[in-house]
């Protein structure tokens, strides 16, 4: 068990998600950046769309009733388990009481917390993502408050653990020639044009000269820009059609707004792009005031980038249990 | 007489309407988007519910979602070659047959006017009706189900008659109740979930719509033939 001692606002139970009923009008949701929870849920032994805990405000403290092996991954801050500062990136074990202490990150947004057996909250639909359009799943439908108590899954044969934990290099370092580096603070997002990029003529060009900045009015459904207006060279009547996260759409005002894993699942704005799925997790991470830069990309870059991530995670999933396993055998 | 008339379909809907030239474009690198280039009408919304059907049966779709009069498909990957999964698009929508979706018919019991009716004085004003006219026109007409979503369970009504056409708000109401009826353009609905909505309330609908633990948990499914019944008339 869980019980969650100190949250801010907007923390959830969260998976890969429930994609498959926005037919139905149901987002997709799950985590902002979901290789975090399968990077987590692989170094703890879990199948790698298990419920872990997003945190994306701070402090988050929790205490463990019962001795768990855990993991933080996404976002770089150190946690502190009983005030001992950990390993990001890693999985450590949590004595029976021990509290678990998450700080402000200095760049990323969102930590994630696995833990061997996964958060154990009721499927719906297919997941245990908190739905917050409509108020379902994850822990009641709602966001995690103070005294929250989590059960946690029973897992069979558990790898141990070596006696300091165990760490991975995080994917922007693990895949540096893939994803650039944040320069000058400002993160690089692939987009491929989207299909209202023609109507926007030499603002078009400006959507991917400029630098945005993501609005403080942003959160896990979109991120509004800030910066110089783009506007269509006509006016058109859309009929409303499924969007996907990662739609860049235009309203009238002219600022753009990314949608993210709670994205309504129809829309009606002019796209001017779409970010490659790709590319999501880091944009999942980026900060509101943070800024943004779009760069145009193919669908081969993209597939390429796909492709780099598959194996980075599946490196992780075999490689992590050898390695429990060796190491053990040392002691 | 009268009542052999109105099981047939009208000459209308069973004409072969012309398919024009149908559109695809790209969101990110996994979603195309094909959209009918016709009359936003059921002959059109026909060919997407057929087109719907095809597609979403290709090994390689992830996830299909039909809008009005047009359709999301979302691959599993990142396709190699992009312009290949336009072609086979739009090969598919030539070739798609004009599909009725039975569906069911619900009943949607609705008190009209009243505190939730916060738009019906702007309707009339903007109609150039009375309350009493643009609620009988409302109740009277017969809609289908074009598509679901925008919220959980809300269904995309088509056959709004065009004298109670009202233009969605360019300012949103903050809060919109759950249950409202609503008129957004030449669609109705009912609202899914209270919050922010750009649409104008006409009415209340007090009926559970969507259950996520249901096995079928949207009680409204493309196709459908939806009626309100004027439960209650508060002007």
């Amino acid at each position: 068990m869980i019980e969650i001692i100190e949250t801010g606002p907007f923390n959830t139970v969260q998976d890969l998600g429930r994609p498959g009923f926005r037919d139905i009008g149901v987002t997709a949701g799950g985590a902002m950046d979901p290789l975090a929870v399968r990077v987590g849920n692989a170094l703890v032994g879990n199948a790698i769309d298990a419920a872990v805990i997003e945190v994306q405000t701070f402090p988050f403290k929790l205490r463990f009733s019962a001795s768990t092996v855990f993991a933080v991954a996404g976002a770089d801050n150190s946690p502190l388990l009983d005030g001992k500062q950990l390993l990001p990136w890693g999985a450590h074990l949590a004595n029976e009481g021990a509290v678990l202490e998450l700080h402000q990150p200095p760049k990323l947004a969102r930590s994630y917390i696995a833990v061997t057996g996964g958060v154990d909250v009721p499927a719906l639909m297919g997941s245990r993502s908190t739905a917050l359009r409509g108020n379902f799943g994850g822990h009641e439908g709602r966001p995690l408050s103070n005294g929250d108590r989590l059960e946690i899954g029973e897992v069979a044969d558990p790898a141990p653990l070596p006696l300091n934990g165990l760490a991975v290099v995080d994917p922007s370092n693990a895949m540096s020639d893939l994803f650039p580096p944040v320069v000058d603070g400002v993160l690089q997002v692939r987009a491929i044009p989207a299909g209202e990029h023609h109507l926007f003529s030499d603002d078009g060009e400006a959507f991917w000269a400029q630098t945005w900045r993501i609005s403080s009015r942003s959160d896990r459904t979109g991120y509004r820009l800030s910066g110089d207006p783009i506007k269509p060279t006509e006016a058109i009547e859309m009929r409303s059609h499924g969007v996907v996260p990662g739609v860049v759409q235009v309203p009238p005002g002219g600022e753009p707004i990314i949608q993210m894993s709670d994205a309504n699942t129809a829309g009606g704005y002019p796209k001017i792009a779409g970010v490659i799925e790709a590319d999501l997790w880091r944009l999942g991470q980026a900060r509101a005031g943070g800024k943004i830069r779009f760069v145009r990309s193919s669908h081969e870059e993209a597939r390429r980038l796909e492709q780099a991530i598959a194996l980075y995670v599946e490196d992780i999933r075999k490689t992590v249990p050898m390695v429990k396993r060796a190491l053990s055998a040392m002691v | 007489m009268i009542a052999t008339q109105s099981i047939l379909p009208s000459r209308h809907d069973i004409q072969p309407a012309v398919k024009g030239q149908a559109r695809v474009s790209f969101i990110g690198s996994r979603s195309f988007l094909l959209e009918a280039p016709d009359e936003f009408d059921l002959p059109a919304q026909r060919w997407i519910w057929a087109l719907s059907q095809t597609v979403g049966a290709w090994p390689e779709v992830a996830e299909v979602i039909p809008g009005m009069t047009n359709v999301l498909t979302i691959l599993k990957e990142t396709p190699e070659n992009p312009q290949a999964v336009v072609a086979s698009l739009l090969d598919a929508w030539d070739s798609a047959a004009s599909l009725d979706l039975a569906g069911k018919t619900v009943e949607i019991p609705v008190h009209y006017g009243g505190e939730y009716a916060t738009d019906l004085a702007t309707i009339c004003d903007f109609a150039g009706l009375s309350d009493r006219e643009v609620v009988r026109i409302h109740y009277e007409a017969t809609y289908r189900v074009f598509a679901l979503g925008s919220a959980p369970g809300f269904g995309y009504l088509h056959g709004l008659d065009p004298r109670i056409y009202m233009p969605r708000k360019t300012v949103p109401s903050i809060r919109m109740e759950k249950g409202c009826v609503t008129i957004g353009g030449m669609q109705t609905g009912v609202a899914m979930l209270t919050g922010p909505n750009g649409w104008n309330s006409i009415g209340y609908a007090d009926l559970q719509m969507f259950d996520p633990a249901a096995s079928r948990p949207a009680l409204l499914a493309p196709g459908d033939t939806v009626r309100f019944i004027p439960a209650r008339i508060e002007l």
